[in-house]
């Protein structure tokens, strides 16, 4: 089965749903669709950002998950208090590999935990003295932070915790910004609230700081990276793509990111966004009281990557835009030799995507550069403007299904039968078991970086080394395999 | 009563973007769009109406304006 046509595909979707029940059905409905290239709005095709049904898998997080895992914790040099019970903040902790320079618990803190570890005691009294008590200890103990963010989980928003007011007494008492997020994880239907949240956040406590200062002297190239966390060192991957065009990146957010980059963010000439879906509210925010024009990119395989580089030069000077050309010309010998040496291995192979905010979309250039076809994509979290550009990237008749149930996913896959799956930690071992190659497409599995021309050769080679895996055709035991297999096994022997 | 925001296009087009809703249309014709005064009846790409209180002197874009739905 190379290719489904429209029909099969959209008589799949009415097979999978046919076990709920009515209502259930009529909902998950919405949310799965056929691609229609000509179809202009997702919003005519596909129903997102809705909550989901209680009683399906589904593999969405919070908003505290959304905050403190995505936007807010990679920022290095500040302290981020995970307000509440103790788990949210441990199982989460130092997870999504948000690498940067620093050493650890001295001038930067990215993978430690700091909780407030509420009891029950303050759950009855109120956390507002410990959380204050805490900030005093986390000043005594490292001195060197930045600045503290007030990471709220669900109890705070429960019991009514004035955060902000602990939040704007600390700030004077220790002189440096102490930031409250209401990042409370029952708040939204997804992660997807909380980076609105934190962006929020960021806009109330953080960017105005160092609008009257004149200290730090800006350049006609200066541009920011937003939207890349650094996963497996992405943004760096990306940043020297930028400087040896001749561009000087002066903000990193929030991947290796510090405050004080943050505050100097609307001193840049034009604001680079790789994520939209979690950092699009703070560049439009940034356009329209600072009117630094932003744009989105993607940095995922060669074709891609140099459109963006293109399009990014477009906004400079013609020694840019030369510049630009060079840094094509020279990477082209080593990815051109990525390409050569993997596509023969992959060409042809159907990949079926399942991830977060973005990357159901921008990774597609990068496997079409090396002959696979994405044959299936869908959002956690995705809001209708991300499938109105994913449906132009995505082939016709191919599937796309938001907030995915496991039920569901795992039907699709059994049918459409795709070469790989890329999708997240809690699908893996389902589909691994099921003998079909994985990727982990959220942290890259362990591996990394993916963005950029460097970052492409890594890619290449995971997705080779996972694919042609001889273990694949190991996973089915001895005794169970057909005979004729058995024998042709005997005979190869 | 959305709170919008216009900012151009790429295009040069003006792109109205409801937040809340995660609507992003193109503009297609606004009532009143002169040097002094920007606003009235805005009809978007997807056939939808929206009204806003001329401005003046027009607003530089981008900009949130409180619309109202015809």
């Amino acid at each position: 089965m190379s290719t489904m046509t429209r029909e099969e595909t959209a008589a799949l979707i009415q097979e999978v749903l046919e076990v709920y029940p009515e209502s259930a059905r009529e909902e998950r409905a919405k949310h799965l669709t056929v691609n229609d290239q000509e179809v202009e709005q997702s919003k005519k095709c596909i129903t997102s950002n809705r909550k989901s049904l209680p009683g399906v898998m589904t593999i969405r997080g919070c908003a505290y998950a959304g905050s403190k895992g995505v936007v807010w914790g990679p920022i290095k040099d500040m302290i981020h208090i995970s307000h509440g019970p103790v788990g949210c903040g441990q199982y989460s902790r130092a997870g999504r590999r948000n690498y940067y320079v620093g050493t650890t618990g001295i001038n930067t803190f990215g993978t430690m935990n700091f909780t407030s570890d509420f009891q029950e005691k303050d759950i009855v009294f109120g956390g507002d003295k410990k959380l204050s008590k805490i900030m005093t200890e986390i000043e005594q103990l490292f001195p060197l932070n930045k600045g503290i963010t007030i990471q709220s989980e669900c109890p705070i928003g429960l019991i009514g915790d004035d955060i902000e007011a602990v939040a704007k007494q600390a700030a004077k008492t220790l002189e440096k910004p102490v930031v409250p997020v209401r990042c409370e994880g029952f708040r939204g239907v997804s992660q997807s609230l909380g980076h609105h949240i934190a962006n929020d956040a960021v806009r109330d406590w953080v960017l105005g700081n160092r609008d009257e200062d004149t200290s730090f002297v800006s350049t006609p190239y200066d541009v920011t990276i937003l939207g890349d966390y650094n996963i497996g060192g992405d943004a760096w991957a990306s940043r020297t793509l930028l400087e040896d065009m001749g561009l000087r990146v002066i903000a990193q957010w929030s991947g290796d990111g510090t405050l004080a980059e943050m505050e100097n963010t609307p001193k840049a000439k034009l604001n680079l966004l790789h994520c939209y879906r979690s950092m699009n509210y703070i560049s439009r925010h940034m356009e329209e009281k600072y009117g630094v024009p932003w744009m989105e990119y993607n940095f995922f395989g060669p074709t891609k990557i140099a459109e963006s580089l293109r399009q990014i030069a477009a906004f400079f000077d013609e020694t840019i835009q030369a510049n630009a050309e060079k840094v094509i010309e020279k990477y082209q010998a080593e990815y051109q030799a990525v390409i050569n040496k993997y596509r023969p291995r992959l060409e042809g192979k159907r990949v079926m995507l399942y991830v977060g905010g973005l990357r159901p979309r921008h990774i597609i250039g990068a496997y079409e550069d090396l002959g696979m076809e994405v044959v299936g994509t869908g959002y956690e979290f995705g809001h209708n403007d991300d499938y109105d550009r994913t449906i132009k990237e995505m082939g016709n008749a191919t599937l796309i299904y938001d907030d995915v149930t496991g039920y569901e996913f795992e039907e699709f896959v059994k049918r459409v039968k795709p070469d790989l799956i890329g999708s997240g930690i809690k699908e893996k071992y389902i589909f691994q078991k099921m003998g079909i190659p994985f990727r982990q497409m959220h942290s890259w599995d362990y591996s990394g970086p993916y963005h950029g021309y460097d970052g492409f050769a890594i890619f290449a080679r995971d997705m080779d080394m996972t694919l042609n895996n001889p273990c694949w055709s190991k996973v089915q035991a001895p005794w169970l395999k057909s005979e004729e297999a058995a024998e042709a096994a005997v005979a190869g022997a | 009563m959305p709170s919008v925001m216009i900012r151009v296009k790429e295009n040069g087009a003006l792109l109205f973007y409801i937040a809340k809703k995660d609507q992003e249309d193109e503009i297609a014709e606004v009532e009143t769009d002169t040097e002094e005064s920007w606003g009235g009846e805005v009809l978007l790409t997807d056939g939808s109406r929206y009204y806003v209180d001329p401005i003046t002197p027009r607003p530089s874009f981008p900009t949130t304006l409180r619309f109202k739905r015809v």
